[in-house]
């Protein structure tokens, strides 16, 4: 999912840093807008920062593909902060990992905002507001969420990669194949990443039922207050 | 149920046996290698595309093994300061103003 300095052509990484910005700015207004209303939202957001940071660069072995790889943690603060906040704090994360990490680069930071940030985000939560609509419990709305937003993620990488690197090889053949080399890895990372989601939702609504109702997670009538 | 426990305990056995079994076969092949070299790295390669050294390389020797353990250890103690923030239960104390009933603060 992080794709290294130097691997997009420039117009590629130039484009989905114009993609990516819009969402960060929106972010920044929409952290300020809710945080000045809210005293227990800056402590939210800043646990989520801390969570996809340390989620996001954390090596897991998957021994059934006998390779690393790591979850995006952007389901949990999709659900819980909003998509588009998520993304800023997934942008964040990111551009420390890329400058003293190794991990990602500054030209493709952009291209990681997008498949981690915003597409990692938006999937989860709308997977999440999905379900929930047609009235699929908590846990499992939230296990869900992680499961298509670790997905989504590296689908995005996959179309990034291929749309940049293609030449003159069509794009379908080559999208196919990345995500497929993804496949082994992905798969039983992406069940990891749905549990973690489930669980880090679940404990929040052991701990602080209030909190979720108003972060718009959970109806009023859903917990008893 | 001692029995189901059992039962359970050695189907979960070989499920790690039948998933640590390709691990073993691939462990010298690949190394334990990160999807972000073993897949798009590679792919890049094979289409012309090399990866550039970071602006900051810490990837030398064992600076990114500290690097990594700094940065865990720094996001484990802010998200545990913000979950103890979010999660501790509020002591409600109460003052007596005179002449008035006592006030929660």
């Amino acid at each position: 999912m992080h794709i290294a300095e130097g691997i997009l052509p420039l117009g590629w990484a130039a484009l989905w840093s114009a993609v990516a910005l819009p969402f960060v700015a929106f972010g920044l207004y929409r952290l300020r807008q809710r945080s000045a209303g809210d005293l227990s939202f800056k402590p939210l957001v800043g646990l989520m920062a801390a969570a996809i940071f340390i989620i996001s660069c954390m090596p897991v072995p998957v021994p059934t593909a006998g390779t690393c790889s790591h979850p995006a943690g952007t389901a949990i603060s999709g659900i819980l902060v909003g998509p588009v906040i998520s993304a800023l704090v997934a942008a964040v994360a990111l551009l420390i990992q890329a400058l003293f990490m190794a991990h990602g680069g500054l030209s493709t930071w952009g291209a990681n905002i997008v498949s981690m940030g915003v597409v990692g985000s938006f999937a989860g939560y709308m997977t999440y507001k999905g379900l929930r609509a047609l009235r699929m419990n908590l846990t499992l709305s939230a296990f869900m969420a992680g499961v298509v937003a670790d997905w989504a993620t590296y689908c995005m990488t996959s179309v990034q990669l291929a749309s940049g690197v293609r030449g003159k090889s069509p794009f379908l053949s080559l999208f196919g194949k990345i995500l497929v080399a993804f496949v082994p890895t992905q798969l039983p990372l992406g069940i990891l990443e749905g549990a973690m989601t489930a669980g880090m939702v679940g404990l929040l609504y052991k701990k602080r039922p209030d909190l979720l109702v108003k972060m718009r997670v959970l109806k009023p009538e859903e917990v008893a207050l | 149920m001692s029995r189901f426990v059992s039962h359970c305990t050695v189907q979960i056995a070989l499920f790690a046996v039948c998933c640590l079994l390709p691990a073993v076969a691939l462990a010298g092949e690949s190394r334990w290698s990160g999807v972000d070299e073993s897949v798009i790295e590679k792919i890049a390669q094979q289409h012309g595309r090399e990866t550039r050294e970071p602006l900051i390389n810490t990837d030398q020797g064992d600076l990114l093994l500290f690097v990594f353990l700094l940065a865990g250890a720094v996001g484990g103690f802010v998200a545990g300061y913000y979950w103890r923030a979010l999660t501790e239960k509020r002591d409600k104390t109460t003052i007596t103003i005179p002449g008035k009933n006592g006030t929660a603060v």
